[in-house]
């Protein structure tokens, strides 16, 4: 039963990292490519805190807190340019 | 019975991450995707880790899961705000269904300030943004 349930959640999660890559791809403007890649990281973090809980290795949260960290930086970095470049 | 908990939790912060990615892949326009994916993708992940504090159910982690969450709820709408104010200022073409654009005419095209009256004709932003084509983001650049 709960291999089961495993398996959705980690489905469900797939698939939304592969839609966020879809427009990451496709995206037909930098500002498009930027929302997709901070989805991208969210994902992400949903995949480390799932398999923290999965394989029972609380020390994966550090690396969720350091990934929130460095992905608001890399969209404010990449929003301010954008601006700047007008 | 925690177990049931976890689970549950887990399951819907994983639905809300999909509608995310689901809303990021098939809205029409950047502002929508914006609006899916910052709400829904921060209550997803936040439900997960609230999973995470349930599942561990010790004080650190506990602490550090809500750590995350205060985080994401601080940044979220902060990096949304600026990466869909540099869209703008960018040009993004709207929905052609788009009734209307009220802050087309309140930006100081000079300063990138907002007002709130109208602004004078030469200071607008241009009325007509250029509709780039697919994959020619490099060459608008200069």
């Amino acid at each position: 039963m709960s291999d089961l349930l495993w398996l959705i959640i980690l489905s469900m999660l797939s698939l939304a990292l592969i839609a966020a890559f879809i427009r990451l791809i496709r995206g037909p403007r930098i500002p498009d490519r930027v929302v997709a890649l901070d989805l991208l990281s969210v994902v992400v973090m949903a995949f480390i805190c799932v398999y923290a809980v999965r394989f029972n290795q609380p020390n994966f949260l550090d690396v969720a807190i350091i990934m929130a960290l460095i992905t608001f930086l890399g969209t404010v970095a990449f929003a301010y340019y954008l601006e700047r470049r007008i | 019975m925690i177990t049931w908990l976890v689970f549950a939790l887990m399951l819907m912060g994983a639905f809300f991450v999909m509608t995310a990615a689901i809303g990021i892949l098939r809205m029409p326009d950047l502002f929508l995707r914006m609006s899916a994916s910052a709400k829904a993708g921060s209550m997803g992940v936040g439900l997960i880790l609230l999973g995470v504090a349930a599942f561990f159910n010790e004080f650190a982690i506990t602490t550090r899961a809500l750590a995350v969450i205060f985080f994401i709820i601080l940044t979220a709408p902060v990096a949304s705000h600026m990466i869909a104010r540099a869209a703008y200022f960018d040009g993004a073409p709207l929905w052609n269904s788009t009734l209307f654009d009220e802050l087309k005419t309140r930006y100081h095209l000079s300063t990138h300030e907002l007002d709130s009256l109208e602004v004078a004709a030469a200071d607008q932003l241009p009325a007509e943004a250029e509709v780039a084509q697919e994959g020619d983001d490099f060459q608008q650049e200069g």
